[in-house]
């Protein structure tokens, strides 16, 4: 406990030096980053050990603010989320030192950094604090730090819209968190987390659906994902990476430790979960085939994710309601399990995005093309991650949804649990995420990497430096590896799922070690594909022994002039899909098509805008705008008239208490 | 005891009155200036003369800052931005000076039926401590110049002075510190903005900023 605090101290200190020294770039970046690192790994050391051997450690001052304490206290589940936080934190750092370097001369780089810490120190403090005063001030903490870096560049009006979207969205969030917390103390009289117990169903209900919005909106659930695509594409790369990697997850985690609070959950928690997981998986999806920005499709990707952790949820607090521990064990040991693989290779895919950035300074996927030749490292890095994405084996993405689809086989069709059909929707909805996602990022890799340069920015590409490689490397590295050590990984997850569906820890132990005997078998299979490919590939290169190998132009049909115009595009690529589920996108696309017989300057675009955004959350504030608009006259801009509404409100409420 | 606590409590009404019908910027200030030495002895009198080396020290930083840095500061911002008196208050001096007692009345009753946790001194002391924030935000409200709202903030401070004064009677002494703080930092950023004001717009009449709105 003492090595985490004394972290989190380093981590904020970096911060703090930072903005001090704001006006020497080199020196405050190094200093965050340092602090970063550094703190991040005295943070790492308690949380690895506490995963392991399960014990808990606490700490509890009193508080002079009303039902606050400054309660801390890192157990299994904390932990797990610690490891992804502080883990993508510090690389995410070492990376933005070298992707902040070229706004030096534009801005003071102390700034973004005091916040980058302080988002870091805030998250770590949101998953230890076990009070919900300090949970509050932590998440508001997080909310905030967040918002100034995604408005970062707030020179553009886009980037600002965006800042206040996600204000938005976090404030709205926060307020069904409050009233999730009053309602929760209101019972005990006490917001320590330990005192909260025996809670009526009635109750328990309620509070599930506002832990459920409340979190939901962090986490990004659809419909309340709006300010994902928004803010994420704002952000620096590296915040994009943090945010997208790890922030969201403590939404995750909100609604894991509600789980844990409020005891024996009913059967309607699990299929609302699950009905918003699928829901999210597949959306999320769609939309992230239909986009045309990189950062804004990794967004959607972000959705996606949630939405198979909150899946995987689901059936675990199924397994629980119906009483079944193999659901309960793979459903959550899915679900978490993601949550650490999400942030492995979602952080990975945004610093390649950050990478490509910021040596073509675009985000449009069309505008590229090529950069693999140009960019080795970091267009094998994405593909690594791309691939990870994609739930394809042998990487970690995979083993994650397998346990889900495992938990659903296993149980959910050989126990012939209430409702095969629905069971079978979930199994029918993941392969369908996972299908999707693996389209999209064919198309995203295909488009950027491959192929020829679509415009100058792309031809000038280079690779980037050290500080920007180096993280890259070591998450896709860390993709592979924990892909391939999934199930000796998975069987120290013991404590974790113990403490999450609080079932007998013997039981939890049997069910992962059948899940290791199962998971053995894939990983057998990957290696032997992996010696395989390494075989032919050194096969192929005895054979060429020798022989001259030359390089030509594709086969064009005998066309004589072709143009990196003529390449599909992003946009094309994803046709056939778009189309298929044009109910559900409401793509809106404008073209001027030739009618004459000789070409003449035709033009084509799509615009995707988000559905929960076009037809739920712009009506409804449309209309509080109009409604509120009428107290219009109450407004006069004279400071007079306020100090005026503020006596005559005192005085009335004073004759009116002592009347 | 009680004779000498009522004889200030009568005084501040007197000043609050005096403060609501005069016109003359320079003198209002020398009122607020004589409140504040009024104030500053407050403690000492609730507490029966009783030597307390706390106490006597928290008396004399209340009357050097309400009775003196005030003021002054005050007196230079007036000098500075050459305003000599409030001209066309929003509520006359006539119309002020009738409201005052009708708001002294309210304010007696108020103070008549505010239940109270501890004993006071003196029943007086509720209903003044009200009437001076009333005026207070009174001064607030109808006056046009900053430095007049000035005033009004500091009138307003005096009441909440008052009515601490006489709750946290055995009380640190620190939230009353705190206060003061508060209430210098307040004159300082409106010093500054009075003094931006006027080098920005050639006056200091507040209601007249309202043609910055867009």
């Amino acid at each position: 406990m003492s090595l985490l605090l004394l972290g989190l101290c380093v981590i904020v200190c970096g911060g703090f030096l930072a903005l001090l020294l704001c006006n020497k770039p080199k020196l405050s970046s190094w200093l965050a980053c340092a602090g970063v690192v550094v703190g991040s790994v005295l943070g790492l050391i308690p949380a690895i050990t506490v995963l392991l051997n399960g014990a808990k450690e606490s700490l509890r001052y009193d508080w002079s603010i009303p039902f606050g304490s400054f309660f801390i206290e890192i157990d299994p589940i904390s932990a797990l989320f610690l490891i992804p936080i502080f883990g993508l934190s510090a690389l995410a750092a070492i990376y933005g030192t070298e992707y902040l370097w070229p706004y030096r001369q534009r801005k003071f780089l102390g700034v973004p950094w005091f916040f980058y810490n302080l988002l870091a120190a805030a998250m770590a403090v949101v998953v230890l604090a076990r009070n919900a005063v300090l949970f509050l001030i932590a998440w508001e903490v997080m909310s905030l730090a967040s918002f100034f870096l995604v408005t970062f560049e707030h020179e553009e009006k886009q980037n600002r819209d965006a800042g206040w979207t996600y204000l938005v969205a976090m404030h709205i969030g926060t307020a069904f968190l409050l009233a999730f917390f009053i309602l929760l103390g209101s019972n005990t009289g006490s917001l320590d987390f330990d005192k909260i117990g025996n809670i009526a169903p009635s109750a328990a209900n309620i509070l599930f659906l506002l832990a459920v919005i409340g979190f939901g909106t962090k986490a990004g659930f659809m419909p309340m994902h709006v300010w994902l695509p928004e803010a994420h594409p704002a952000a620096p790369s590296h915040v994009s990476a943090v945010m997208s990697g790890v922030m969201i997850k403590t939404g995750i985690y909100g609604i894991v430790r509600t789980l844990t609070l409020l005891g024996q959950p009913p059967e309607w928690w699990a299929w609302l979960l699950i009905a918003i997981g699928v829901s999210s998986g597949v959306l999320g999806v769609l939309f992230a085939l239909a986009q045309h920005d990189l950062k804004r499709l990794l967004a959607y990707h972000s959705v996606e994710n949630i939405g198979i952790i909150t899946l995987g949820l689901g059936l675990g607090v199924l397994g629980l309601s119906i009483g079944s521990p193999t659901l309960a064990v793979l459903g959550f040991a899915g679900g978490l399990f993601h949550v650490v693989n999400h942030a492995l290779f979602k952080g990975l895919l945004f610093l390649g995005a950050g990478s490509i950035v910021h040596v073509t300074g675009t985000r449009e996927i069309d505008h590229l093309g090529g950069l693999l030749k140009r960019m080795p490292w970091t267009g094998l890095t994405f593909l690594i991650g791309a691939v990870a994405i994609s739930g394809l084996p042998p990487l970690n993405g995979f083993a994650s949804e397998f346990l889900i689809y495992l938990g659903v086989f296993k149980d959910g069709i050989s126990n012939g649990v209430q409702a095969v059909v629905l069971t079978l929707c979930i199994i029918g909805g993941l392969a369908l995420i996972g299908g999707l996602a693996c389209a999209c990022f064919t198309k995203a890799f295909g488009i950027i990497f491959l192929g020829e340069p679509r415009t100058e920015h792309a031809r000038h590409a280079h690779e980037v430096k050290l500080a920007m490689r180096i993280p890259m490397l070591i998450l896709a590295i860390c993709c592979i590896l924990v892909g391939l050590f999934s199930p000796f990984l998975i069987r120290h997850a013991v404590f974790v799922i113990t403490q999450v569906t609080s079932l007998d820890s013997q039981v939890v132990a049997l069910e992962l070690s059948e899940t290791f005997a199962i998971m053995w078998r894939f990983v057998v299979a990957a290696v032997l594909l992996i010696v395989l490919a390494v075989f032919l590939a050194a096969m192929r290169k005895w054979m060429l022994r020798g022989r001259s190998v030359r390089s030509a132009g594709t086969w064009d049909c005998g066309y004589a002039a072709p143009s990196a115009r003529m390449q599909y595009t992003a946009s094309s690529f994803a046709q056939p899909l778009t189309y298929l589920f044009k109910p559900f996108l409401r793509t809106h696309s404008k073209s001027v098509s030739a009618k004459e017989y000789f070409p003449a300057e035709s033009d084509f675009a799509t615009e995707t805008a988000d559905i929960s955004g076009r037809y739920l959350f712009e009506p409804t504030f449309n209309w509080i705008n109009r409604t509120l608009s009428r107290l219009h006259w109450l407004q006069h801009g004279r400071l007079q008239i306020y100090v005026l509404y503020i006596a005559l409100t005192l005085l009335v409420l004073l004759i009116w208490k002592m009347r | 005891m009680d004779n000498s606590i009522d004889t200030i409590m009568v005084l501040l009404v007197l000043m609050n009155l005096m403060l609501l019908g005069l016109s003359s910027l320079g003198t209002c200030i020398r009122v607020v200036a004589a409140q504040g030495i009024t104030l500053g002895i407050l403690p000492l009198v609730i507490h029966g003369g009783i030597f307390d080396i706390r106490l006597t020290l928290f008396s004399a930083a209340i009357v050097g800052l309400k009775g003196i840095v005030f003021p002054l500061l005050l007196s230079w911002a007036m000098r500075d931005v050459n305003a000599q008196r409030e001209v066309e208050p929003f509520i006359g001096y006539g119309k002020s000076v009738i409201a005052g007692p009708l708001a002294l009345a309210v304010c007696m009753w108020l103070g008549s039926r505010l239940p109270l946790p501890l004993d006071i001194v003196s029943p007086m002391v509720m209903p003044v401590a009200f009437f001076t924030i009333m005026c207070g935000l009174f001064l607030i409200v109808s006056r046009k110049k900053a430095l007049s709202q000035v005033l009004g903030y500091i009138v307003l401070e005096n009441g909440i002075y008052t009515f601490g004064m006489v709750l946290a009677e055995k009380q640190p002494l620190l939230v009353e510190l705190g206060i003061l703080l508060d209430v210098f930092v307040a004159v300082f950023v409106m010093g500054i903005v009075i003094f931006h004001i006027n080098r920005e717009f050639d006056h200091i009449d507040t209601d007249r900023l309202s043609s910055l709105r867009s």
